[in-house]
């Protein structure tokens, strides 16, 4: 059995509805005719838009790791918690299975992700021909859990909401807690402008 | 500009293959990259509009009412989630409290009613079903519900917690909300809509 993918018969798959078009002769602008969003055989500029954001999310890994999510204020002075402290925290206080819950959404995915995402954009890059199927359920694994990694931005907002008890202690959210959530807003957006797509490009069987 | 509707081609490699229909609950996945493409049943709509009015009712619940109270030495506070949104944001941290309520609040909210409305609307508009489609990765309601959990564990070697209304319906969300993912199908949807 041959696969043809539709891009190596000239037509064009809508990223949205899935139809399947021919391109208009003139203008690269066409939009899709039965669902209206815009339209072309791969997303564009699609390396370049993922590197893009994946370099920026590199950068910002390091303060919302370094700087503090969360400062805590009490009788006893004021304690400033970063995301590892937090898990050592849940750790000593005996809620083991929070603990490794905490490390895995919040240091591990991120950084795995950011890694995986890399991978995938390194082997289309040099137009990698083997394990295609694999490299394609990495990609759909790493854009299902990468949202789990909003977990601490709800802890930090829930905590700084309830702990404000009135010369015992108060909780306010501190300026790692911007750097972490933009870390996950834009590998969030890295895997989505990433054209799986792109992975079977190279691939023979496109092309017999 | 020409199309053609009885081939499709696969949303993660391109492979363009016939457009089939599976028998009732059987699940169309892609030949060569095992992607899922469609899982049918004779009442896909129905129960998708059952479990978005549920998921509507609950969600009206859970932002009404508070999260959690705690309870120390005579000091109680509680807290709705635009409550928590609301604080962040005079904390200084206005990126964050928005974070917190596009994801929590606004992207579900949008969902339900885009998805009620398409579903029993008899000719849906395309635009709805791709701002669905484009709201659906923010929309984090299980991951906050997760996050709930940690911050619970957290308080209680601090204080005493007092679950709130808005806790139990948030618990409810949780499968309401897969379920939905999985019985909303944009592909019957789309093959309703004609093309220009």
């Amino acid at each position: 059995m041959t696969y043809r993918s539709a891009a190596s018969l000239g037509l064009y798959t809508c990223h949205t509805c899935a139809l399947v078009a021919r391109p208009p002769d003139s203008g690269s602008h066409a939009l899709c005719p039965r669902c209206g969003a815009p339209l072309h055989a791969r997303k564009p500029d699609s390396l370049g838009r993922t590197w893009a954001l994946m370099i920026a999310a590199y950068i910002l890994l390091i303060p919302a790791n370094v700087l503090p999510i969360m400062e805590t204020g009490s009788m006893f002075g004021s304690q400033r918690d970063t995301i590892l402290s937090g898990v050592i925290y849940l750790w000593e206080s005996g809620s083991w299975p929070l603990a490794l819950l905490v490390l895995f959404a919040s240091i591990v995915v991120p950084v795995a992700k950011l890694l995986a995402l890399n991978y995938l954009v390194w082997t289309v890059q040099r137009g990698h021909p083997h394990r295609a199927r694999e490299r394609t359920r990495l990609y759909r694994l790493l854009k299902f859990v990468g949202r789990w990694s909003m977990l601490d931005i709800y802890v930090v907002t829930l905590l700084a909401a309830l702990v404000q008890l009135q010369g015992l202690a108060s909780i306010q959210a501190a300026p790692g807690a911007i750097a972490f959530g933009a870390v996950v807003v834009l590998t969030m957006f890295a895997s989505m402008t990433f054209d799986s797509r792109m992975i079977w490009d190279a691939t023979k069987e496109n092309h017999d | 500009m020409s199309h053609t509707s009885n081939l499709i081609a696969c949303h993660d490699c391109d492979l363009l293959q016939r457009d089939i229909t599976p028998p009732p609950g059987g699940t169309v996945v892609c030949p060569r990259c095992g992607a899922i493409h469609y899982r049918y049943h004779p009442y896909n709509r129905e129960r998708a509009l059952a479990l978005a009015v549920a998921a509507a009712i609950l969600f009206l619940i859970a932002n009404l009412f508070p999260i959690v109270g705690i309870e120390s030495q005579g000091n109680r506070n509680s807290t709705t989630l635009l409550g928590a949104v609301h604080t962040l944001w005079h904390d200084g941290m206005p990126l964050v409290a928005g974070l917190v309520l596009v994801t929590t609040v606004l992207a579900p909210a949008f969902e339900l009613a885009l998805v009620i409305g398409l579903l029993v609307t008899p000719r849906p508009a395309p635009l709805p079903l791709r701002l669905v489609l484009m709201m659906q990765p923010w929309r984090m309601v299980e991951v906050f519900m997760l996050g709930l959990l940690v911050s619970v564990v957290k308080l209680s070697h601090l204080a005493s917690i007092e679950p709130g209304a808005a806790l139990w319906a948030f618990a409810a969300l949780l499968p309401l909300f897969a379920l939905l993912t999985a019985t909303f199908n944009p592909r019957d949807l789309w093959t309703s809509m004609a093309t220009q």
